[in-house]
């Protein structure tokens, strides 16, 4: 490089809605923070407060003698103070200590960690069924606005709404049909409903009308005046159907014997072991919220470059 | 689509009738046993025939139907309390303490609803008895379902509070408690009144599935959770198709539920 030349400098500059969504990032965090810590609090009350806390099956060991189980009740008897336990309670979340499922004497974090891919995986398919089914159909019927398609699909949708999913699991256990593909159905008619009636009120707006008129084929009037509309409403209902699939996920797997985190909730909600329900809830609150916030993020960078 | 609202009340009606004369309508209790007809066939005696441990199905549907007929609307009303109270008070007065009450409630919103149900579930007693089981099941349906109905009675009412007639009212004199009884819960109520059609359903719905994974309503009292639960006997269904009556009753009348409401009640 010559001497005496000024260097040039390159400045990054973020476009106006990345910088305003990186903005909103800490906050999202910090809410999601907020909302864990509170809702382990909540969690850690309920275990502190359920019928057989301090209650210990190591108790009953013929093996201890009277001051080994005295020993055990003063280690026990040292947490009276739910704030005392809150914050040994979140001393051991810090050190990934979940604690110990009692009915199954296994660490929590393990359980977690073994079972929580097999959800992910089931919600992940469930998801993508529900919203390409759910939306392809929702499109055909507001563009083609054939009324019997759209009567066939409300029927449907209808009926699939009526079903519990734990019946829609012992149908899919009677039919020996792929139970992964179950909570697809359940958010589908979710999916359907939703984007149809948000499609069809976007296709009535002045701007869609006019384009029409002007003599725009379908797919341009789609894909350039109506999704864009409707677009942020649709990215804020991923959020919600994560949600949706997540507590679906109970049933299927309870029923259809998938070993991921909905039968550990239901085995443990069997078992009444209170520790392991609150820990699941607590993660299935954080990937819901996590969830959330992405669909808010996107919904918010959507808005931001459309205006 | 008037007929078919009508049609769904008219169902709606006969059911709750035939529910609430079941005492009259069924052929025994809902409990009692009849050992020598285990599993029997439909029958004059038995229309829907008895389950494996002898007990007359039709009295079961019938007193199941009752349960939740009855009770999923009182828990739909006690979340429409609820969500009035909060999403009205915090709507109302605005500023800071709609702020708070919102954060609550979305804090509430992102529990994940079934997760919490059978927590709560599993810290009960085990000694309960079937009514009590029944009651504390519907009760916590009504306690934990208000959040989202807060959410939209909370812009309504803020839409309200800002509008003309609130502020004249507010210029004669009426201020408080007043304004809030005379002048903005009678503006809610149609929104009141979709929520509540709305929470039915989705609690009737709710219960099944609890029922199903046999963490709803406690034995012998029966619900349709518990019914419904019938269809885990599957190797038996394709010679009694009869055992389905349930499964369609359900289906029949939470579509009902459904139909109830107009299209231009229901939100998007």
């Amino acid at each position: 490089m010559q001497k005496g030349l000024a260097q040039p400098t390159i400045v990054w500059k973020l476009p106006a809605e990345d910088i305003d969504t990186l903005s909103a990032l800490p906050k999202l965090a910090a809410k999601i923070l907020v909302t864990v810590l509170i809702g382990g609090f909540l969690g850690a009350t309920l275990v502190r407060l359920a019928p057989g806390f301090g209650v210990d099956e190591e108790e009953l060991d013929a093996r201890l003698s009277d001051r080994s189980i005295q020993a055990l009740r003063e280690t026990r008897a040292n947490e009276p103070n739910l704030f005392v336990f809150y914050f040994r309670y979140l001393n051991r979340l810090a050190h990934g200590d979940l604690g110990t499922s009692r009915t199954l004497q296994r660490p929590v974090l393990q359980l977690i960690a073994e079972r929580l891919p097999e959800t992910l995986k089931s919600v992940a398919l469930g998801l993508a069924l529900g919203w390409s089914a759910g939306f392809l159909l929702a499109v055909a019927i507001v563009m083609s606005r054939a009324w019997l398609l759209d009567l066939l699909g409300s029927l449907l949708v209808g009926a699939l709404l009526c079903l519990p999913a734990a019946v829609l699991a012992l149908l899919f256990v009677l039919a020996q049909a792929p139970a992964r593909l179950l909570l697809g159905l359940v958010v589908f008619p979710k999916i359907f409903r939703y984007s149809r009636n948000l499609l069809a009120r976007s296709s009535a707006l002045p701007h869609v009308l006019t384009a029409r008129a002007k003599g725009l084929g379908n797919m341009r009037v789609l894909v350039w005046h109506i999704l864009p509309t409707a677009a942020p409403q649709l990215l804020a209902l991923l959020g919600v159907t994560v949600s949706v699939a997540f507590t679906a996920a109970i049933p299927m797997e309870a029923l259809c014997d998938i070993p991921g985190i909905g039968q550990l909730a239901w085995k443990a909600a069997l078992g009444r072991d209170v520790a392991l329900l609150v820990n699941l809830t607590m993660v299935v609150t954080l990937v819901t919220l996590m969830a959330n916030s992405a669909s808010d993020l996107m919904g918010r960078t959507f808005r931001t470059s459309e205006a | 689509m008037k007929w078919a609202r009508t049609t769904a009340i008219v169902f709606l009606v006969a059911v709750s009738a035939a529910c609430l004369l079941a005492n009259v309508i069924a052929p025994a209790s809902y409990a009692h046993q009849f050992r020598e007809e285990t599993n029997a066939s439909p029958s004059r005696q038995h229309p829907l025939g008895t389950d494996d441990l002898g007990r007359d199905r039709f009295a079961r549907v019938l007193y199941g139907t009752r349960v939740s007929l009855l009770l999923a609307p009182a828990a739909a009303l006690l979340t429409s309390l609820l969500a009035a109270f909060v999403g009205g008070i915090a709507g109302f007065a605005g500023g800071r303490v709609e702020r708070f009450v919102m954060a609550g409630t979305d804090l509430f919103l992102s529990l994940p609803w079934l997760f919490l149900l059978i927590t709560v579930r599993a810290l009960l007693p085990l000694n309960v008895s079937p009514i009590v089981s029944v009651l504390i099941t519907f009760a916590m349906l009504g306690c934990l379902g208000w959040a989202g109905a807060a959410r939209i009675i909370c812009a309504d009412a803020r839409a309200l509070a800002q509008s003309d007639f609130i502020l004249l009212a507010r210029a004669s004199g009426s201020n408080g408690f007043r304004l809030l009884w005379h002048h903005l819960v009678p503006n809610l109520k149609p929104v009141l009144y979709a929520q509540f059609w709305i929470s039915v359903p989705v609690f009737i719905l709710t219960e099944a599935n609890l029922g199903i994974l046999g963490l709803g309503v406690a034995e012998p009292l029966p619900s349709w959770g518990s019914l419904l639960r019938e269809l885990e006997s599957f190797s038996t269904i394709s010679g009694q198709a009869w055992q389905l009556v349930p499964l369609i009753l359900f289906i029949l009348v939470v579509s009902s539920f459904h139909l109830v409401l107009t299209k231009g009640e229901l939100p998007v």
